[in-house]
């Protein structure tokens, strides 16, 4: 369940991040809608990882530091990813460039997150 | 291209460094002070926070009278005064249709509605009478039902119009009538997809020949896109006659409401202007309205001041775009303008009354009253000045706000309360003074 909701993160903030390329091309609105939804549901499940991943932290030994960079992804995650939604709530193109610079941030911790907590998942299994 | 892409990237600059609010400036008037561009992550918000009037009343002026001559209404937002001296009320509430397309709309329309009345809209026109002239409206009949939102009312060659939120509709006019005699006809279809800024307000030509609608657009500034915004953010001229319509003036981004001058013939429009670019930004404002001028909106405002939000941006009609005559103040949402009469007392016999809704995206409230703008030479002139205030009490919660405002040419101001769903008269006190309340 934790691998499920962590997984699920990746698609919704790099799809916020391709709608934010799409809408600085093509100057249409509908893109920069989809890309606050994406954020809204990176958010989400984003949030439900961290608090799994806090939980487990105190739960499983697991190698300490690893945990700790992992939770600590995580909660850059989702304080960035919040304060992307909040930009992605301005009007038309007052989006634009902020935007498009957090949400690649946010991918690409949401992929450093994702990268170390599947590799400290999978060292917890095999335990 | 490239000079565009250089002035927009200034103007981006100015939206990320523009943070820090600066004191008040001067916001009326004909060169109204215009700072910076400034958003930060979370807009400024101050939602009224509603309360009854009990047994208080908002201030007038020393020598001015004000009395409720009809309560418990649902939501009344523009009034007109009858040739025999009825006042006909328009009720409703619109732009439920309205998608949410972002987040941002679930919450905001939620934040919003607090601080509005939980009255549903009568969707009626409610008739007003004072049979004896003793300033006590004792008579009182629904003239109409089953409309849809209406706001603006005219009354022309003894025809009745009506601008619901979309159509604009005729209903024959008797002097004496308390109701209308049948369902109403429909004159022309008016925009109504999505509807976001859904009133339609209504003025008449002098020679009857043409009415006059304002229509706003459907957006802040064109978040729901470029297509939503056809035949909107503008004033139609609709022919009376055959229903014909045109584009007389555009680039208006919320002209709520309209009125013709007297003498001049000279159409006039309040207007509420774009948000989210800070406190001080941008003023709503009183203008003539010049055939086939544009007025800034999405593109400039206040003239040519470049609003980069709105995309694909265009120069060429930034470069026509026509300055209005006289700030009001940002946020303070007019929805009401009418013009004196000398039967208001010296001092208030040349200019109009401005009706403010108030502001709820500033962290300090502006509006909340209504104003007097001067004229001198048929043109306005020095500072507002206060005439109904008090809607916002010394303990900050407020009682009523303003929207349609009328003067009767027998010497009186009615001003329509969309949030107590009150009626109120201001006379000199020579006059007979209104009732008490109910």
């Amino acid at each position: 369940m934790h691998a499920v909701l962590l997984a699920a993160t990746i698609p919704l903030f790099m799809g916020a991040l391709l709608s934010d390329i799409a809408y600085a091309r093509s100057e249409q609105i509908q893109w920069s809608n989809f890309a606050s939804w994406l954020i809204v549901g990176g958010i989400v499940f984003c949030g439900c990882t961290l608090l799994w991943a806090v939980v487990e932290m105190f739960h499983k030994d697991r190698r300490v530091g690893q945990a700790i960079m992992y939770v600590g992804l995580l909660l850059a995650t989702f304080v960035i990813g919040f304060v992307n939604a909040l930009i992605h709530a301005k009007d038309a193109w007052a989006v634009m460039p902020e935007g498009l610079i957090v949400s690649i941030i946010v991918a690409a911790l949401a992929i450093s997150a994702t990268w170390i907590g599947f590799s400290s998942l999978r060292a917890g299994v095999t335990k | 291209m490239k000079r565009i892409g250089l002035f927009s990237a200034t103007a981006l600059a100015f939206l990320l460094h523009g943070c820090g609010s600066p004191p008040d400036s001067e916001q009326y008037g004909p060169t109204p002070d215009l700072p910076n561009q400034e958003r930060g992550l979370l807009p400024n918000m101050k939602i009224a926070d509603p309360t009854g009037w009990g047994s208080d009343r908002p201030t007038v002026p020393q020598g001015y009278t004000i009395g409720a001559i009809a309560t418990d209404l649902k939501v009344p937002r523009q009034t007109l005064v009858l040739p025999n001296g009825d006042i006909l009320i328009a009720e409703g509430k619109g732009g439920n249709d309205a998608p949410k397309l972002r987040p941002k709309d679930i919450i905001a329309g939620y934040i919003k509605a607090k601080g509005t009345t939980s009255v549903k809209g009568g969707d009626r026109l409610t008739l007003l009478r004072d049979a004896n002239g003793d300033g006590v409206y004792e008579g009182r009949s629904v003239f109409a039902e089953n409309l849809n939102a209406p706001y603006g009312l005219a009354l022309v060659n003894g025809a009745l119009y009506v601008a619901n939120q979309d159509s604009l509709v005729r209903f024959s006019y008797r002097d004496g009538q308390i109701r209308a005699s049948g369902p109403p006809n429909k004159v022309t279809d008016l925009p109504s997809a999505i509807n976001h800024h859904w009133t339609k307000s209504l003025a008449a030509s002098p020679d009857g020949r043409f009415l006059y609608v304002g229509i706003g657009s459907n957006s802040n500034i064109t978040e729901r896109g470029m297509a939503a915004e056809v035949d909107r953010a503008m004033v139609w001229q609709i022919d009376v006659q055959t229903g014909a319509h045109k584009p007389f003036a555009t680039g208006l981004r919320n002209p709520t409401a309209l009125a013709v001058q007297p003498g001049l013939g000279q159409l006039w429009a309040v207007a509420n202007e774009r948000d989210e670019l800070g406190p001080n930004l941008v003023s709503d404002y009183l203008t003539s309205v010049r055939e086939g001028g544009f007025y800034g909106w999405p593109y400039s405002y206040w003239g040519k001041n470049v609003d980069t939000r709105a995309r694909p941006q265009r120069p060429d009609l930034v470069a026509t775009a026509i300055r209005p005559d006289y700030a009001l103040g940002s946020h303070v949402a007019a929805l009401g303008v009418s013009f004196s009469s000398p039967a208001m007392g010296s001092k208030f016999s040349e200019g109009v009354f401005v009706g403010e809704h108030g502001s709820w995206n500033r962290s300090v409230p502006v509006g909340y009253k209504v104003v007097f703008i001067p004229f001198r030479g048929g043109r306005p002139t020095g500072a507002p000045i206060d005439f109904a205030t008090g809607f916002v009490g010394a303990d900050g919660k407020t009682r009523g706000r303003p929207v349609g405002v009328t003067v009767d040419p027998r010497g009186a101001l009615i001003i329509a309360d969309d949030l107590s769903n009150t009626i109120w008269r201001v006379t000199p006190s020579g006059q007979p003074p209104a009732g008490p309340s109910r």
